[in-house]
């Protein structure tokens, strides 16, 4: 923003925002309303559902991740914990003992989950950097081990089950049917997404996001960044618990893969991929990551191995996540310059889908040959019938590959260099715009 | 608790806790070095376990002690000269996150190898059987094995880093970067080298340790966050302090193992008596040996809340 513009200018200034951003949030609860409608499927709604919960999850993490420059490897911690509650909380309903509303659970998950954060925060948010990101995994670790040690309120191996269809139908809805569950999740989604939107406008919001650019600066200015962590850290638990909640209706069990490094490392991924220096950055992550998790899933056992490549690839390539590849090709677009990329494109993601299927055919043979072998040597991939067991496979499947990767290589150069031309011109473009 | 089985369970937890320094020592050069924390160190252990058991069914065991940390350090060079080196422009998180992704990948890929279950990676017929033997409990020859070689590889660095040329270009490098480029070395490289060295150390870990304990995909895991304990409790950066910290976790996670008291005896001992109906009877009924996976973690909290350097840390970050 520029230095000059006067205070009044500015203050004008904010009302087409906020009609843009009533258009936003109109849009996004349509979406949210509609899409069950068009996805009728058992499977498209499970996704969905999923995709709910981990959205809030992951928004969550992205709050202290993105927003406040917190890398924790232990945030399952509080969604998990959160769950543990919301279904004995459950439990309690269904026994009569608790007179809530099932809807109303995911609210216990998140108390307890600011709670935990409350508790847990306190030495966790001592550190920052690297130090923070230790602590954090081993808090996870010993909620991990402790939730095994205490079969009485964590279930043991089982986990605690309980069942979501308990007291008198509302207006019919029972949460019985999926779909009921599904808008159930989708409401506490929005309303979450909305909330944490609004906090990171909030003076503490914005402060985090100091506290995270320049710790040093921010403490200087009397802001005491630790307690600026530790609240922000709890505000962050409260949603995640949330998520827990709704996860503990969703599945009607909650077991001590809930607060597990496995999920905690789950959401860091969802969160990063689909870019952390955005709000919406971790919406476009947990799609994804539920698509790799639940969809490909069925198709592979491998889906692990594709997750961390792509991941892998995310973090060397395109740091800002899959909504920054979207920003920047949008800025492409806006200065009519798409044009002159698509050569480019082309010859990229042609080589690209070449080594992607060498790398598969590697990946599914050798993946069948060890994991499946009782069912013999044959496989099907893409489709086509594949026998591990003859050499003309193998050659077939590193044949592509190396080619593959040969021609990407050369393309990625081209590319890169196309790339950075059309992004200076954009940049001299915007310079000459701010002159005029 | 008799003195023989005390001294054989100090044993055993200095044994243990060397074969933890060796993973942590690794660490903690790179961190300090590179402001890297690899977060794949303990995959790399696990590397180095699986090499050496396909080596050891070619060759043998002698030649994969050797070859298979060479190998676990030629594959930490690459990761660090293709991989590391790209993100490190970016900062130290992306470089953390790409260690936690390479982490998920090599897991991956040693299942994709040798399948999902443990391969039978085992101690070598010389090294089999009992050293010694205190009154009835007995001392196996393989744990003496691992504390040789750790101690040997703990002389062998400390005299690399002290006595070498290399040595000292290494610990300029780790406070002075900048102007041990001006002098001429080559630091990027120097980085690589301690990359490849620290990725080594945790080869030569798995190599031991693998069939000390079990060769299995979740071996990385589960003493993963184990020695990220070990550094933060020593102090980040200090190679004295993971040594300490090494050996107090691996001794107090082998003690509590094997003391079998629990809260309830220890009221009952001195006089008082909790029924069923308490609320905190689940919580006293625990025994040391029931809680000891998490005794890492609580040392970790109490020290983070006492004392944050850690033992015997410089810094505070």
């Amino acid at each position: 923003m520029s230095t000059n513009a006067a205070p009044a200018g500015r203050e004008i200034r904010f009302e087409p925002i906020d009609v843009g951003r009533w258009f936003v949030w109109g849009f996004t609860a349509l979406v949210f309303l509609v899409l069950p409608l068009i996805f009728r499927s058992g499977f498209a709604i499970t996704l969905l559902s999923q995709m709910g919960i981990l959205i809030v999850f992951a928004l969550s993490y992205n709050m202290i991740f993105g927003q406040g420059g917190m890398l924790s490897f232990g945030h399952a911690v509080y969604s998990g914990l959160g769950a543990f509650f919301a279904i004995h909380a459950m439990n309690w309903i269904s026994a009569g003992t608790l007179p809530l509303p099932i809807s109303l659970l995911p609210l216990v998950g998140g108390v307890f989950g600011a709670l935990f954060g409350v508790l847990f925060g306190y030495v966790t948010t001592k550190k920052a950097g690297t130090p923070f990101a230790m602590i954090t995994l081993g808090i996870g670790e010993m909620v991990f081990a402790a939730s095994l040690m205490f079969p009485g309120f964590f279930g043991g191996e089982g986990g605690i089950s309980g069942n979501r269809v308990v007291g008198e139908p509302f207006l019919g809805i029972t949460y019985g049917p999926a779909i009921q569950v599904y808008y159930l999740i989708a409401t506490w989604c929005f309303v979450s997404m909305v909330a944490m939107f609004a906090f990171s406008h909030t003076p503490l919001g914005r402060i985090s996001n100091a506290v995270r650019d320049n710790p040093e600066r921010a403490e200087f200015l009397g802001y005491d960044t630790q307690r600026v962590r530790y609240l922000v850290l709890i505000v962050s638990a409260f949603f995640a618990g949330i998520s827990g909640g709704l996860a503990a209706i969703n599945f009607e069990i909650v077991t001590a893969e809930n607060v597990s490094a496995a999920r905690s490392g789950g959401v860091l991924l969802a969160a990063f991929i689909g870019g952390a220096m955005f709000f919406f950055g971790p919406i476009i992550g947990s799609v994804i990551f539920v698509l790799f998790a639940i969809a490909l899933s069925e198709w592979t056992k491998a889906w692990q191995f594709y997750l961390g490549v792509f991941f892998v690839v995310m973090v060397m390539y395109a740091p800002g996540g899959v909504a920054s590849l979207i920003l920047m090709n949008l800025r492409v677009m806006k200065y009519r310059l798409f044009g002159r990329m698509r050569d480019a494109y082309t010859g990229v993601l042609l080589s690209g889908a070449v080594l992607l299927v060498g790398l598969i055919l590697l990946v599914e043979m050798s993946y069948h040959l060890t994991l499946n072998f009782a069912t013999g040597s044959r496989t099907k991939i893409f489709g086509f019938g594949f026998d591990g067991a003859q050499p003309e496979f193998w050659v077939l499947a590193v044949g592509t590959t190396i080619g593959g990767a040969l021609a990407f290589e050369a393309m990625r150069r081209r590319f890169a260099s196309d790339w950075g031309a059309v992004q200076e011109q954009i940049e001299d473009q915007v310079q000459r715009e701010q002159r005029a | 608790m008799d003195l023989s089985l005390f001294a054989i369970t100090l044993l055993n937890g200095l044994s243990y806790g060397l074969l933890l320094f060796m993973l942590s020592s690794g660490l903690t050069l790179i961190f300090s070095m590179m402001g890297v924390l690899n977060f794949a160190h303990a995959s790399f252990y696990m590397l180095g376990a699986y090499f050496a058991y396909q080596i050891s069914t070619w060759v043998g065991y002698w030649p994969a002690l050797v070859l298979a940390p060479v190998l676990v350090g030629a594959v930490g060079a690459l990761v660090e000269k293709y991989g590391l080196r790209r993100v490190h422009k970016w900062g130290h998180v992306p470089e953390l996150l790409f260690t936690f992704g390479l982490s998920f990948i090599i897991v991956e890929l040693v299942q994709i190898v040798w399948g999902r279950a443990a391969v039978p990676y085992k101690v070598p017929e010389e090294l089999q059987g009992p050293l010694f033997t205190l009154f009835t409990t007995s001392f196996p020859t393989y744990r003496g094995f691992m504390m040789l070689i750790a101690l040997l590889m703990l002389v062998a660095i400390w005299l690399v880093l002290t006595r070498t040329r290399i040595g000292l270009v290494i610990q300029a490098s780790l406070t002075h970067p900048e102007t041990v480029e001006a002098l001429g070395h080559n630091v990027p490289r120097v980085f690589m080298l301690t990359f490849a060295g620290g990725t080594a150390l945790a080869g030569l870990a798995g190599v031991i340790g693998g069939n000390a304990f079990v060769t299995e995909p979740s071996m990385a895991a589960l003493v993963g966050s184990i020695i990220f304990v070990v550094v933060v409790v020593g102090g980040m950066g200090s190679l004295a302090g993971a040594f300490v910290a090494s050996l107090l976790i691996g001794t107090m996670q082998t003690f509590a193992i094997v003391i079998d008291y629990s809260g309830l005896k220890l009221l009952e001992d001195v006089g008082l008596v909790v029924t069923e109906s308490n609320p905190l009877h689940g919580l006293l009924r625990l025994t040391l040996a029931q809680v000891a996976p998490i005794l890492p973690y609580l040392l970790l909290v109490l020290v983070l809340i006492f004392r944050p350097k850690g033992l015997m840390g410089t810094r505070e970050g």
